[in-house]
């Protein structure tokens, strides 16, 4: 049993640090230094307004819409979106949280990750558009497990994606709804987002693998 | 953490909180329409219950199957036990079929220790003896935080046969390293004789604790080892440390009642005690479940560590750098018989 997962290891290795959460936070920080600046404050806030936009477009309005942010950085930015859209055209979009800690295809790979909050609106997700909210999409994996996370909370209409940063590189038959930035990336590139919320400030920034230690 | 769950006292602050954290977040998931989750599909939990025991037993059973794990309930009655088979044969027979982790009771104390240098997988201990039941303490500890909101400086009073429990020893370790203090109040036929060394204090006198307490957890009197006499009978020791309606009213307003279970109406606990809203009773089963979850999740998922003990003549698997391995490409051998 052990050697069959051991010999999924260059599967596990290729989505790195580079997916949501999964770098320590000091890491995280020592790379942002050393890389290349793609966002700073004022893109990250033009990019989550145009975002707001092609939502009301393409939901009509965003009525029925639901955000879900994946921990750490989607959470706050779906909360901003929730903000954007509410000055934007006056709808009160609900925001929450969706963790897919639990339904993740590497969890055998690594060690036990703690788990993140799960908080979905109380109105619920049966026949709502959810958009699911994420800072970069890289393989997919999150995004798929997110998509197994829901099914489990309920039925939506329609499932939504839109992500600060697509970097490229998919495994999985998955594409993103609305994009901030379309980054072209090498695998060995790391796309580090720090938000204001989770990191004290605002900015995208790619650096190289290297310093990661693997 | 470690790769094996033996004893309360071998959790670190860090590991308890992450337990009780993980154990809240599971617990907000089961409120949901389908509580399943895929999280250990393809692992193998077998529940190794040499002891009679049926809330132990479910609450790990539904616990893994919450969580995807395919259960394989072995009761030592019925079994090749009853023919005399020894535990570490019995171990091997469990290892060969590929267990992941063992949920192991025995009526001897250090048994889970011995089972988990002869297994490959995770060892949880349910119950050893008069030794520890970790899991116990933690679901303890999870319904006195939910309660309550906090452990640091909660005053918790342990009431009744400490001598042959192994929940107030668990009890006693967990709740120190979380930064609660204990007191221990039994007869003292019923303490043990190294009781000086464990951090707590104790008291023979229940009604002069409870004034001062946040939490009372009754214990159960086991009758099934009572061989000797240790009180001169039921009703003297009801009206010492029993915990009925006029003593409650001794407990500050917000105190909560507890007890592991299965109870004795009337002796250590009066119905009217147990069926109060100050009792967690049906509570603390429920968190059970969550606790368990968590402690399944955190112990099984993650990489299998390289180092593992292999049992001699066991020709089956691998040796793995793993992709967290720091020694480049991981290596896999597989030897085929």
């Amino acid at each position: 049993m052990t050697g069959i997962t051991s010999s999924a290891g260059p599967a596990a290795t290729a989505r790195p640090a580079g997916a949501p959460g999964a770098a320590p936070p000091g890491t995280r920080a020592g790379a942002a230094r050393a890389g290349k600046s793609v966002l700073g404050p004022d893109e990250i806030r033009r990019a989550l307004t145009r975002i707001g936009h092609e939502i009301l477009e393409r939901t009509d309005g965003a009525g029925d819409v639901v955000l879900l942010g994946i921990p750490t950085r989607g959470v706050p930015l779906a909360r901003r979106l929730a903000d954007r859209l509410a000055e934007t055209e006056g709808v009160q979009v609900p925001a929450g949280s969706l963790d897919i800690t639990l339904y993740r295809d590497d969890l055998r790979l690594r060690p036990a990750r703690t788990l993140g909050h799960t908080e979905v609106p109380d109105s619920g997700i049966d026949g709502m558009i959810v958009v699911l909210v994420d800072d970069v999409l890289f393989s997919g994996r999150t995004v798929r497990a997110a998509l197994d996370a829901l099914g489990d909370i309920g039925r939506p209409r329609a499932v939504q994606l839109a992500v600060l940063v697509d970097r490229g590189h998919r495994e999985l038959p998955i594409r993103p709804d609305y994009v901030g930035k379309n980054l072209p990336t090498a695998k060995r590139e790391v796309v580090r987002v720090l938000l204001t919320e989770t990191d004290g400030e605002d900015s995208v920034t790619l650096a190289r693998l290297q310093e990661e230690g693997q | 953490m470690n790769r094996h769950l033996i004893s309360a006292a071998d959790l670190s602050l860090d590991d308890a909180v992450a337990i009780l954290d993980t154990a809240e977040e599971l617990a907000r998931l089961a409120q949901r329409p389908i509580p399943k989750l895929p999280t250990l599909r393809g692992r193998t939990v077998v529940n190794l219950f040499y002891e009679d025991s049926t809330r132990t037993r479910i609450s790990f059973e539904a616990a893994a199957k919450r969580l995807s794990a395919d259960v394989i309930n072995f009761s030592a009655k019925g079994s090749s036990v009853a023919k005399g088979e020894s535990l570490k044969d019995t171990a091997l027979t469990l290892q060969a079929m590929g267990a992941d982790a063992v949920v192991i009771r025995h009526s001897a104390s250090g048994a889970p220790h011995r089972l988990a240098r002869w297994v490959r997988g995770s060892v949880v201990n349910a119950g050893d003896g008069t030794h520890e039941h970790p899991t116990q303490a933690l679901l303890d500890a999870f319904t006195m935080r939910r309660r309550l909101g906090r452990l640091e400086g909660l005053r918790v009073s342990i009431v009744g046969d400490i001598l042959h429990s192994r929940v107030a020893r668990s009890n006693v370790w967990l709740l120190r390293t979380l930064g609660a203090q204990v007191t221990l109040v039994a007869p003292p036929t019923l303490l043990p004789v190294a009781v000086g060394g464990w951090p707590c204090s104790v008291s023979y006198d229940l009604s002069s604790v409870l004034p001062a307490s946040d939490v009372v957890m009754m214990l159960r009197v086991q009758h099934e080892r009572m061989s000797d006499a240790y009180f001169p009978s039921v009703r003297e020791y009801r009206r010492r440390y029993g915990l009925d309606g006029d003593r409650m009213a001794l407990l500050p307003d917000h105190a909560i009642v507890m007890h592991p279970g299965p109870m004795n109406r009337g002796i250590e606990i009066a119905a009217e005690v147990a069926d109060s809203p100050r009792s967690t009773i049906v509570e603390q089963v429920t968190n059970g479940v969550s606790v368990r979850m968590a402690v399944l999740y955190l112990l099984l998922s993650g990489s299998r560590e390289p180092d593992q003990p292999a049992v001699a003549g066991d020709r089956a698997l691998v040796t793995a750098g793993g992709p967290t391995g720091t020694a480049g490409r991981s290596q896999v051998r597989v030897e085929v018989p």
